[in-house]
């Protein structure tokens, strides 16, 4: 399988990263030695084979769901790019 | 008393027990030493006036019962300390302050350990050199333009340059084992569930585990002993009964079955790292253990799988960085540009390549193909363990295919970079533990180090088999001090 200029600006897409076309061109050539390398696991026969999900294979403990960090609101907040009073600023989205 | 510098851990505690040292001229010894040592950019971020300040009050009122009384201690700059900057390598959390402390760096301090600061890695641990971090390269101890290895390249570093007494790095494809095998020291991937994964920075939840680094392995039994607790604040942590690792340790290794297993003798591999393995087994002999002849067929494909698995989730959990809450902001001309700027900004090429391949392996159409299909070849890799364990106690391989490289030797070629985590990966792909021990030097000098695996929670087993065999190597870390004018 080729990943070709389209692809790669449909994952960049999904994946949120904008590429212009001199890293598309990077990334197109990266990807296909890395696809190239990854399409070896096409050799074994896994039809039969279950799938691991979880390599600690218990089932997860309950807990209850209380909160426990007390306060922290504006500790949060000075981590922010852009805050506004008690909330995180981002630009526009409603016209 | 030899310097305080070049003690090891359990010297430095004796030492401060018997009140020949106190803490603060420990600490002063090795913010000076750091100070000096500038150039191989081992930190991100240094805390030394906090250390100081934490020292003098340690040695105010000491408490010998702690097992790190007054320790000081630098740590990667992957686990979250509240009040301090924590990195991940990246721009993206180059201005990132936690308002929480990772379990495992609380369970040092808790034991009486002071920070000094925290140490350059890969960024967000993804790569085997420390080039990709945005803090640049760190320089090894060994070798000037050398890499120490990675991710936790500053860990190594600093550790075998002697900033630190002993260090904890984070391992997901070999980041604690390789960098260890690259300056000259030991360092262990616990069991996956054994150190809690709380307030560590994600890179693939599945395979991330924490682990110590030392200089011996009765160091870094003791640190494993310290950081290895059940939290509920990990949903994968597993609460297993824990031994007193440094305490039980042991060198009799008599009768103990070790597995060599044969597709470990890879194409092109060097001489000297067959030669090291040779000789490791025979060491192990000389141990009195017994010697089986194993085979793992799946290896071969570990690293194939271990490509679609870590990027599909490090793309998942690389989703978070979106400028908005915290870390680094681009402006946009609207949400979204806003979040594609910063993403295309705030990350490097590696971690970008990353999660495009994540992305893509879990896209539409693809799941099965890539990540299902990993999926199922990593039970295979699981398998094959499961049934040699059948046999055998351990397994015993060299840790890396090579010595360490230059610094930009394989930065152009992501495969040839990767593949310095072939002996490593199938380890995580399979949870299990391992320890690398440093084993002997290459024609250059370079140190090389051995790699025994061990069963799920037998952690006590091959640090008893690290422990025999060290004896028996005898090992000594050749550092010049070059880069202390």
């Amino acid at each position: 399988m080729t990943i070709n200029l389209k692809t790669i600006k449909h994952i960049s897409k999904l994946s949120r990263i904008s590429v212009d076309d001199k890293k598309a061109k990077k990334l197109e050539g990266d990807l296909n030695l890395i696809f190239e390398f990854i399409e070896k696991l096409n050799e074994l026969d896994t039809d039969k084979i279950e799938p691991l999900t979880s390599i600690a294979e218990t089932t997860l403990k309950f807990r209850t769901d209380e909160v426990k960090s007390k306060d922290i609101r504006n500790q949060i907040l000075k981590n922010s790019p852009e805050k506004n009073e008690d909330f995180f600023v981002v630009p526009k989205v409603v016209e | 008393m030899s310097e305080i510098t070049s003690q090891t851990l359990t010297e430095l505690v004796k030492n401060i027990k018997q009140k020949k040292i106190s803490s603060e001229e420990t600490t002063k010894a090795f913010i000076e030493r750091g100070d000096k040592s500038k150039i191989l950019n081992s930190y991100i971020t240094e805390d030394y006036s906090s250390a100081l300040s934490k020292a003098k009050n340690f040695d105010n009122k000491p408490n010998f019962d702690f097992k790190l009384p007054g320790i000081p201690i630098a740590v990667k700059d992957l686990f979250c300390t509240n009040g301090v900057k924590t990195t991940a390598g990246s721009k993206i959390l180059s201005n990132f302050v936690p308002t929480y402390e990772s379990t495992v760096t609380q369970n040092i301090w808790n034991e009486g350990a002071i920070l000094l600061g925290k140490l350059n890695c890969d960024e967000f641990a993804m790569g085997s050199s420390n080039e990709t971090s945005f803090f640049g390269n760190v320089q090894s101890p060994i070798h000037k333009n050398l890499v120490p290895g990675g991710s936790s390249g500053g860990s190594a570093s600093a550790l075998a340059a002697n900033l630190t007494p002993i260090t904890i790095g984070t391992d997901t494809g070999g980041s604690i084992r390789q960098p260890a095998s690259f300056t000259g020291t030991v360092g262990l991937k616990p069991t996956y569930g054994s150190c809690s994964r709380y307030g560590i920075v994600a890179f693939a939840s599945s395979l991330d585990q924490a682990g110590p680094m030392s200089k011996d392995v009765k160091d870094c039994a003791l640190l494993y002993e310290i950081i290895s607790t059940y939290d509920e604040k990990d949903s994968t942590s597993i609460d297993f009964k824990r031994n007193k690792y440094s305490n039980e340790l042991s060198n009799d290794i008599k009768g103990k079955k070790i597995g060599i297993p044969k597709e470990y003798r890879v194409d092109g591999m060097p001489k000297e790292i067959e030669d090291l393995w040779t000789k490791g087994i025979e060491y192990a002999k000389d141990c009195g253990a017994e010697i089986i002849e194993i085979s793992l067929p799946h290896t071969n494909y570990a690293l194939s799988a271990y490509y679609i698995v870590a990027p599909a989730e490090a793309s998942s959990n690389l989703a978070r960085y979106d400028g908005v809450k915290y870390g680094f902001r681009s402006k946009g001309e609207n949400l979204i540009d806003m979040y594609e700027k910063t993403r295309s900004e705030g990350f490097g090429a590696e971690v970008q390549r990353r999660i495009m391949i994540g992305t893509y392996v879990l896209s539409s159409g693809y799941y099965d193909a890539y990540y299902l299909k990993a999926q199922k070849v990593r039970r295979l890799i699981k398998n094959d363990f499961d049934e040699v364990y059948k046999k055998v106690d351990a397994i015993l391989t060299p840790s890396t295919p090579s010595s360490a490289f230059k610094i930009g030797e394989k930065t152009n070629d992501p495969i040839s970079m990767y593949l310095n985590d072939i002996f490593t990966v199938p380890v995580n792909l399979a949870g299990l533990p391992a320890i690398s021990i440093p084993a002997g030097v290459d024609a250059k000098g370079y140190p090389l180090g051995l790699q025994i695996i061990g069963k799920a929670f037998d952690e006590q087993n091959i640090l008893d088999i690290a422990y025999a065999m060290e004896e028996k190597i005898a090992f000594k870390n050749k550092i010049t001090d070059w880069w202390i004018k």
